[in-house]
């Protein structure tokens, strides 16, 4: 399965290196760092923006994402254009709907789907993998194959499958993506422990009588925290464009809800049709989260990184 | 290291079984079947069919007849929805295909990625480095169900360079677009790895010092440079090797290539039970393989790991 | 179109012409100019990979297009969709009209030479009811009412006991178990063609592969690629081979009916659907291209009537309201743009020998259909204090979607009614329906054969696919009446109307088939509202 963005993560791992947090005056460097890099700044502005836009941009539209102008219906490509006039100011989709309202809608669905789905792996793949890595030896084959198996079962299947025995709602689609994100942060995050726990100042808390478990969470798990932030933000467009994909299998958000994936998809099917602003405007914007997005995540991984650039 | 892979091997086996059992758990557990369609089946034609493919016994009884079938005969079973096929012939005739484009998408993918990042990293901050940065994010979130009609009406209606989908025994012209489809987003994620471990590397002592010797650029690049920082980018291509050459939905979709892409999708959507089992084993053992790969790896590049 | 009917409710012998079809190019238009040899090829867009190209096996319309170029049966039909002799020059009934005894060609032959012999029919027909076959379509072999078919299927009764039977080699007798007016209308269905006894048994499943079907139609199969390609070429042992002019037929699989318009744009294909809501522009831009031509397809809304449905459905008027809320014509004029007609009724205004009852609703204004629909739902004690929320199932397909969207919006604008949206993967879609886990879901039904039963049959009591779970006595008498009836149209006209009242189902449209087909292509059969096709019939012009 194309799962597009495993891709980063495994690079991620190694391209911060074996970022350290040593101590608390690294963030306030970090924040230093971040904010003389122009690219990752701008990023979070132009992120902060989106949500915004996300969240807001409702008020400013003249029509709901649902409600259909039968007057323009059955002629989109002559009357469905871009127009203040009208109050469509991304045009219609191809029922007649408000794309302005639809994109912004589409927007906040498609960004809380990658904050949801990232924060469940954060969580279940940061402890599991430190688990995993930090005990080792059998424990650590089984869970490791644990993760193997999973990552081997088609993945479709598995949403087909939760979609239809719990529901089809927006929260399985969080759960289902959130399940599957955390397995490929949990394989980083035991290698990263791998090399951390061999660390001295895990080996002195050995030393000391400290609990495996507490070792885990108190010595291990901060010190993942750098790469974990970093992989979260590099998750997050790698998740969204999941739900594209899913959108594009007719699995997503149930109407009249949408996505941008499922925005995308659709005016990618009408694209020779007359009426680009379908596909124009939702992948403008999911183009822009991604970026925005990336550059974040790519400033906060320099940011955390301690060697100097 | 020769016993650990040996371990790693032998563990394997167990882990296609228990492999085998969640998926068959998981199609029990699906609604639907394999032979429900717009117009339900008189109960009399369903009990003959379930009794032609063994659907009519307990369920522990049809995954041991499944495995023994495969270790005894190595017969995957006939697929429920094509029925002039077995399973065998679908992968025989599918997986070659994705092979096909898998592989060079991948070399493609590894030429154009790992240049395009090295370029980058050498010019840092430059605009070629804006450019390549740019187009690498832009290629990596493009989703290809975008890309790949684009690419028909581009090549085949507007320009009338290449044929618009089909096969045809993997002629080149048939190839071009299932590639670049597929290679993008791949080639993408590799120049953003190879861009940042690039420039970790070039900034790491023994580099200096290279520097400070007065090298010439392009030897400190090509000699010393690009061995550690092809490093990160070898342990990403592991899965990624396996995610190119067991194709893609989207350009099989799209492209009509006949690859087993399709399938992965196709075989749930069909409740094909048996295509979809043979598919699951196939990537599944195709994933451990490369997972192994991958660990070893990880231990060669940083000798202070232990297993 | 009556005269199909009528033709085989007469039930004395009646003999088809068969000579003057045999002239050489006669169905070539006088005037047209043929395309040289090697431009005279057939390519079609079809949606997936044929699930089968085994006759005994194929249950679906792509494998019985492809089914009725390598074989040929009893019967063909022409252009509008009548019967012309096929394999059989003609056939006779009996005076109980139970038995049909067909003649056979002796120049029939297979595309190994050997000739079709009445044998092969029951061969094939024998083996589509054997239980071990397990073909999914053996309840056509029932529903063909055959003698001791249900029997044999069900494993009861030998093999032998099918009322098939072939006296000499030429002589082909079916023996049915009640009198079926339209019967000789279903043997131009895949399943009933004839299989070439010696390949089938000698080479098991595998003789379905190129190099290895042998097959008696215009065409053999020469090369099959999974999920890319199926390609046949002319099969010069046809008995009327001399006037096959279109020489290869190529299916491409082209999963997404966008990218088939592109390749057909390209030239690379000759027909492919057109997607929803296109058919408009194309037709500017193609007059001579883009086609609509009915097709027995009919669309509507099952209501969920039995006791998992919500309390409100219970309610006649609640059903009619929603029907009468819903503007056809903005769905077919709008939303589908492809020629489809808007349905008042169920069956296709198109069956052959059926004529459209008059219902109240189809003559109102919709101005006038929302007035009472308010009207009703207010009687029946639902409105802005009160408002009713419905959960609307369909699966997961673009045109259904803009369907259910646009509908939820009429019935919440005009009834003010809350409409959940719910779309289900096509198993999970069946089994919840099947089921009645659902209160409103999206339906389609396409007639099995050209007549009217094919559809009212549905609204019977007993019916397998009713899935409204509707019940009433009267059309359940009149469906049966029909079977029997020399004027079954009084029945349907009165199933019609009485569905028109209960309202079990909301008719939504008629199907059309909307396609491209290259316009270098002659005689198509427009008017078969089957759309079933015959690639030897076809001929391209320069």
């Amino acid at each position: 399965m194309v799962y597009p963005d495993k891709a980063v993560m495994e690079g991620v791992a190694q391209a911060t290196g074996m970022a350290e947090v040593k101590g608390r005056s690294l963030w306030s460097d970090a924040v230093t760092r971040y904010s003389r890099n122009r690219a990752a700044v701008i990023g979070l502005v132009v992120l902060i923006a989106i949500i915004l836009f996300s969240l807001f941009g409702g008020f400013f539209a003249a029509w709901s994402n649902e409600e259909i102008d039968w007057g323009r219906m059955g002629n989109i490509a002559a009357t469905g254009a871009p127009s203040f006039e009208n109050g469509h100011y991304f045009g219609l989709d191809d029922l007649g709907r408000d794309m302005y309202a639809r994109t912004v809608q589409g927007t906040r669905i498609s960004i809380l789907v990658g904050l949801v789905g990232s924060f469940v792996a954060v969580v279940v793949g940061t402890l599991y993998g430190a688990v995993s890595g930090y005990f080792g030896g059998r424990t650590d084959q089984i869970m490791m194959r644990t993760v193997d198996i999973l990552m081997s079962i088609p993945f479709m299947f598995v949403l087909i499958l939760l979609l239809v025995i719990f529901g089809r709602s927006i929260g399985m689609l969080f759960v289902g993506i959130g399940l599957i994100s955390w397995l490929d942060m949990s394989r980083i995050v035991r290698g990263q422990t791998l090399t951390i726990k061999n660390k001295e100042f895990v080996e002195a808390a050995i030393a000391t009588g400290v609990k495996p478990m507490r070792i885990v969470l108190r010595h291990i798990v901060p010190n993942l925290l750098g790469i974990v932030v970093v992989y979260a933000t590099l998750l997050i467009p790698g998740l969204i464009i999941t739900e594209s994909f899913i959108s594009f299998l007719g699995l997503g958000v149930q109407e009249p809800s949408t996505s941008l994936g499922a925005l995308i998809s659709k005016g990618a099917s009408q694209m020779q049709y007359g009426v680009i602003w379908q596909l124009g405007f939702p992948l403008f914007f999911f183009l822009v989260t991604l970026f925005a997005f990336f550059f974040v995540g790519d400033g906060l991984r320099d940011a955390l990184d301690p060697k100097d650039r | 290291m020769f016993s650990y892979i040996v371990r790693r091997l032998a563990v394997a086996i167990p882990t296609i079984l228990i492999l085998v059992i969640i998926s068959f758990a998981l199609m029990f557990a699906a609604p639907g079947g394999p032979f429900n369609s717009e117009r339900p089946l008189p109960p009399q034609v369903l009990a003959n069919i379930s009794a032609k493919y063994g659907l009519d016994q307990p369920y522990w009884r049809q995954i041991t007849t499944y495995i023994w079938n495969i270790v005894a005969h190595f017969d995957f079973g006939p697929s429920f929805k094509y029925k002039d096929r077995s399973v065998a012939d679908i992968i025989k005739s599918g997986f070659p295909v994705t092979l096909t484009y898998g592989f060079w998408s991948f070399v493609i993918a590894v030429i154009v990625g790992v240049a395009l990042g090295v370029v980058a990293a050498i010019r840092q901050n430059t605009w070629i480095d804006y450019f390549a940065v740019g187009t690498s994010v832009a290629a990596q979130a493009l989703p290809n169900f975008v890309m790949a009609p684009m690419l028909v009406l581009l090549f085949t209606l507007w320009l009338g360079w290449l044929p618009g989908g089909g096969w045809n025994g993997g002629q080149w012209q048939y190839l071009v677009m299932p590639v670049i489809a597929l290679s993008t987003s791949y080639m993408a994620s590799i120049a953003r790895i190879m861009r940042s471990s690039m420039l970790e590397v070039m900034n790491a002592g023994f580099i200096r010092t290279a520097r400070a010797k007065g090298l010439p650029m392009n030897r400190i690049i090509w000699k010393h440079a690009l061995k550690p920082a092809m490093l990160p980018v070898l342990s990403y291509l592991g899965p990624a090797f396996v995610g190119m050459i067991t194709g893609s939905v989207v350009v099989d979709v799209y492209f009509s290539t006949g690859g087993i892409g399709l399938y992965f999708v196709n075989s749930a959507f069909n409740r094909d039970y048996s295509v979809m089992m043979g598919i699951t084993i196939l990537v599944g053992v195709l994933t451990i393989l490369f997972n192994l790969v991958v660990d070893i790896l990880y231990a060669w590049i940083d000798p202070k790991i232990r297993y | 179109m009556i005269i199909k009917t009528t033709m085989t409710a007469t039930a004395t012998a009646i003999l088809l012409a068969m000579s003057s079809m045999a002239m050489a190019d006669s169905h070539v238009m006088a005037g047209d100019v043929l395309a040289p040899a090697d431009m005279q090829t057939f390519v079609s867009r079809e949606l997936d990979e044929f699930p089968s190209i085994d006759p005994s096996l194929i249950q679906d319309v792509a494998g019985n297009d492809v089914a009725r170029q390598l074989f040929e049966g009893l019967m063909n039909q022409d252009a509008d969709g009548n019967l012309v002799p096929g394999v059989a020059t003609g056939y006779d009934v009996s005076d109980d009209k139970m038995t049909y005894t067909f003649h056979l060609r002796p120049e029939a032959k297979w595309s190994n030479g050997e000739p079709v012999k009445a044998s092969d029919f029951v061969f094939a027909w024998k083996r589509a009811a054997n239980p071990e076959t397990a073909s999914e379509y053996s309840w056509y072999i029932s529903l063909m009412s055959i003698a001791n078919a249900d029997a044999v299927i069900a494993g009861e009764k030998p093999l032998d006991d099918l009322g098939v039977a072939a006296p000499d080699d030429a002589t082909f007798v079916v023996t049915l178990s009640q009198p079926l007016p339209y019967f000789p209308q279903m043997v131009v269905n895949a399943v009933t063609f004839p299989l070439p006894e010696a390949t089938v048994t000698s080479l098991g499943d595998a003789w379905t592969q190129p190099g290895n079907m042998v097959s008696n139609g215009a065409y053999k199969l020469t090369e099959r690629v999974q999920q890319e390609k199926l390609v046949m070429e002319r099969n010069d042992q046809y008995w009327d081979n001399a006037n096959t002019i279109i020489n290869k037929v190529t299916y491409l699989i082209i999963n997404d009916e966008n990218q088939g318009l592109t390749r057909y744009l390209a030239g690379e294909v000759d027909k492919t659907e057109i997607p929803t809501g296109q058919y408009p522009r194309l037709h500017e831009e193609y007059p001579t291209q883009a086609q609509s031509f009915p097709l027995l397809c009919s669309y509507y809304y099952a209501i969920n009537m039995s006791d998992t449905g919500p309390e409100a459905f219970k309610d006649v008027r609640v059903r009619q309201a929603l029907s009468l809320a819903v503007d056809r014509d903005i769905i077919v004029d709008n939303v589908l743009q492809g020629g489809q007609k808007p349905a008042y009724t169920f069956t296709h205004w198109a069956t052959a020998g059926f004529e459209t009852p008059d219902v109240p609703a189809a003559s109102m204004t919709q101005d006038e259909r929302n007035a009472k629909a308010v009207e009703l739902m207010t009687e029946a004690g639902y409105g802005p204090d009160n408002p009713l929320t419905v959960d609307l199932l369909y699966n997961t397909s673009d045109a259904h979607k803009s369907i259910a969207v646009a509908i939820s919006q009429m019935w919440k604008q005009t009834l003010g009614i809350t409409t959940n949206l719910a779309n289900e993967e096509w198993q999970t879609f069946l089994d919840d329906r099947g089921n009645q886990r659902y209160q409103i879901a999206r339906a389609g039904w396409c007639g099995d054969y050209n007549e009217a039963s094919t559809f009212t049959d549905l609204m019977t009591s007993t019916s397998g696919y009713n899935d409204s779970k509707y019940s009433n006595p009267e059309v359940d008498a009149a469906a049966a009446d029909a079977k029997t009836s020399d004027n079954p149209q009084a029945d349907y006209t009165k199933i019609e109307q009485i569905i028109a009242v209960d309202t079990p189902i909301i008719p939504i449209y008629h199907y059309a088939s909307v396609k491209m087909l290259n316009d270098h292509i002659r005689n198509w059969p427009v008017n078969n509202v089957q759309q079933n096709y015959y690639v030897k019939d076809l001929y391209k012009v320069e």
